[in-house]
């Protein structure tokens, strides 16, 4: 009988939509003595569920298997894991992760998320004990110096946001975290929070002492209860350990931090819309100015920022700005958790430097599409990213230079679609998600969306053409630029690059008149 | 059943208070407790708060988790969202259609099948998704998806 005890296997929402429960139900049935510690995911979902079993050269892989698979696996011993059908290797070593720079997905798929003796034994909390000796100016200038820019897609300079609160002559402010992640292709902030909640906690911890603040939210869509459920326990964990709640380590510093369940709306994840819906209403997107830093939650200074960029902080504090500042390129530093899904062979989280290119990511790492098919395009950065076209799948992923060719990177959502794909119709869909979801309070947003829907469709029936390509390039330009917010400000950015890459799609040769009019 | 409401308000209340921000969190409290958020819930959650009920109201209807009428045995949520697409989640939809009688937003006749589109269930790596009920389904194929619904409607016939 081999003598391997101690096994893995994610319980992560996606992994347990492939079957991971089950598998650990079996295994649990079969000895007492088996020690089965229910991880995150390792990020590599076209190989789970994955069986990990730790043994002398590192923990080793099976996968992906079934239930029935593990009543063989278990009986065999270290020489003979190399015959069976699924077997891995030692899953450091997969290329797939062995390449990544995991800074923020460091510890998961690695820890019980629910062990803080785990987390610490990662480097965890390290970042708030820096903190707790510091003055909120100087973590404050420790993030501005990293340069590290708001990872929910506006990519706006996080140190600055916690400036201009830290600065804020109030007694009462609020730290927020946007984990409200409503774009189609993304689930870094998911995993995060169901594999290593108390990033998060240390992170927007951190931010509490640096703007002030003494009371946090977590705003979670309903989408995702195992991130609600586990994010809720971490909490109570973190409370009891005096790494959260009053007097913080047995210091002076206090912050509290809920959890508050969102309720299915995509532009909430704006962030003034998700802080009307935190104050139980409607979620309609605020004008700006006053900006939230100054006037957020219940009107009062607040940092709002997403999950991805406060698990960064903990860190930056731990190893210092220019530690994070040597990964990326130009101003876009740091590493990105790219997600690679949709239509793709390997899909799964890929975290790596700024500066990667489309290509390396869909097809060296990603593999290409899952159907075999060739790729035709591939959308970056959510339901509200360009369609992006062969010929830019070399220039490097970084903020300025996707804004220069009119495309996105977001919140890092990579969307493959392979020639099956018919981009009139993607374009269409962009337009319904928007009439969908707008929140109704601008018109071009409201209006223009249900208008775009009935120019595509008349395009798709070849009513004049011409004419409606043109209405459809005004319509979009007054979306994009008399809507409010992102939501009727950014739907053009997928509608106009089908428009503009793949005009076949809708029926129009790539030297019409009303295309390069 | 107007009762039970009251209660439940009344019992959350008393627990973590009226402020304002405690309004989507007794609504989520009722839709989880009764499985949607029946009508008189405007008026009794509008009192407690001191709110208006056109207020409540406007809440409950712009969200698109709230439910207002009793869900079906099984709610299957189909992802709709980008991608999903990219891996057929438009083949999917006719195929429950066909085979639960059930239309999008709407139940099948004998009330045990609804489908509501959802937008993103965040396990895009495993397109197409979908969710029935609390349970989660990942790289849905047509087979799959045929012995899934062909399990939930012998179930139904045994139940």
């Amino acid at each position: 009988m081999p003598n391997f005890k101690k096994f893995y296997i994610s319980k992560d929402a996606l992994s347990e939509s492939l079957g991971s429960n089950k598998l650990a139900k079996k295994l649990e049935s079969h000895r007492q003595d088996f020690e089965i510690i229910r991880t995150g995911s390792r990020g590599m979902f076209w190989l789970e569920p994955l069986l990990e079993i730790d043994t002398k050269i590192g923990r080793i892989g099976f996968g992906p298997i079934t239930e029935n698979d593990i009543d063989d696996i278990i009986e065999l011993n270290e020489f003979e894991f190399k015959n069976h059908k699924n077997y891995l290797g030692v899953i450091d070593d997969i290329p797939f992760l062995s390449n990544q720079n995991r800074l923020t997905f460091k510890r998961v798929g690695l820890i019980d998320p629910l062990s803080i003796e785990q987390y610490c034994s990662y480097d965890g909390f390290e970042g708030l004990k820096k903190a707790l000796e510091m003055d909120s100016s100087k973590i404050v200038s420790e993030v501005l110096d990293s340069g590290l820019r708001g990872r929910g897609g506006a990519a706006f300079p996080a140190g600055i946001k916690w400036k201009t609160v830290n600065e804020a002559n109030e007694e009462k402010k609020y730290v927020v975290c946007n984990a409200d992640e409503g774009d189609s292709g993304t689930f870094a902030d998911r995993m995060t929070m169901e594999g290593d909640p108390f990033s998060l906690i240390e992170g927007m911890t951190i931010a509490g002492l640096a703007s002030g603040a003494t009371m946090g939210y977590i705003y979670i869509r309903s989408e995702y209860p195992h991130a609600i459920d586990t994010m809720e326990k971490a909490i109570v964990l973190a409370n009891k350990e005096r790494y959260l709640g009053e007097s913080i380590l047995g210091t002076k510093m206090n912050f509290q931090l809920e959890v508050r369940k969102a309720a299915g709306s995509y532009v909430c994840g704006e962030e003034t819309a998700m802080l009307e819906s935190l104050e139980g209403k409607r979620g309609i997107v605020r004008a700006k100015p006053p900006i939230p830093a100054l006037n957020g939650l219940f009107g009062k200074p607040t940092v709002v920022n997403n999950v991805l960029t406060f698990t960064s902080v903990p860190l930056i504090l731990a190893k210092g700005a220019s530690f994070f500042k040597n990964y990326g390129i130009g101003r876009s530093t740091g590493t990105l958790p790219f997600q690679l899904a949709g239509n793709i062979k390997h899909g799964g989280i890929y975290e790596k430097a700024f500066g990667v290119t489309l290509r390396e990511l869909v097809f060296d790492i990603g593999g290409g599409t899952k159907s075999g098919l060739p790729v035709k395009a591939i959308q970056v950065g959510g339901p509200l990213g360009s369609y992006i076209p062969e010929d830019k799948w070399d220039i490097p992923i970084d903020y300025e230079k996707y804004i220069e060719f009119g495309g996105v990177v977001g919140h890092g959502g990579v969307v493959v679609h392979d020639t099956n794909a018919n981009l009139a119709e993607l374009a269409k869909y962009a337009m319904e998600f928007c009439a969908v979801e707008s929140c109704g309070k601008c018109t071009p947003c409201r209006i223009g969306s249900t208008r775009g829907v009935e120019v595509i469709n008349r395009i798709q029936k070849k009513e004049n053409v011409d004419e409606n390509v043109v209405l459809l390039k005004d319509l979009c330009d007054v979306m994009e630029k008399g809507s409010l917010c992102a939501m009727g400000g950014m739907t053009p950015f997928p509608v106009n690059s089908a428009l503009k890459y793949y005009p076949e799609d809708f029926g129009v040769t790539s030297d019409d008149k009303a295309l390069t009019n | 059943m107007s009762n039970s409401v009251q209660n439940l308000v009344d019992k959350f209340v008393s627990l973590k208070g009226s402020s304002e921000d405690m309004v989507l969190p007794v609504l989520h409290h009722i839709q989880d407790s009764l499985g949607f958020i029946p009508e008189d819930s405007a008026s009794v959650v509008a009192k407690k708060f001191n709110l208006s009920r056109a207020e409540v109201h406007g809440v409950i209807t712009y969200y698109h988790h709230f439910r207002t009428n009793k869900p079906a045995k099984y709610n299957i949520q189909l992802c709709v969202a980008e991608s999903c697409k990219s891996c057929g989640s438009d083949n999917l939809y006719k195929q429950i259609e066909n085979k639960t009688g059930a239309k999008m937003h709407e139940h099948s006749i004998d009330a045990k099948f609804s489908i509501e589109p959802v937008y993103c269930l965040g396990l895009c790596a495993a397109s197409p998704a979908i969710q029935i009920n609390d349970d989660f389904y990942g790289n849905v194929d047509s087979k799959k998806m045929d012995d899934l619904l062909s399990k939930l409607k012998s179930e139904t016939q045994n139940a």
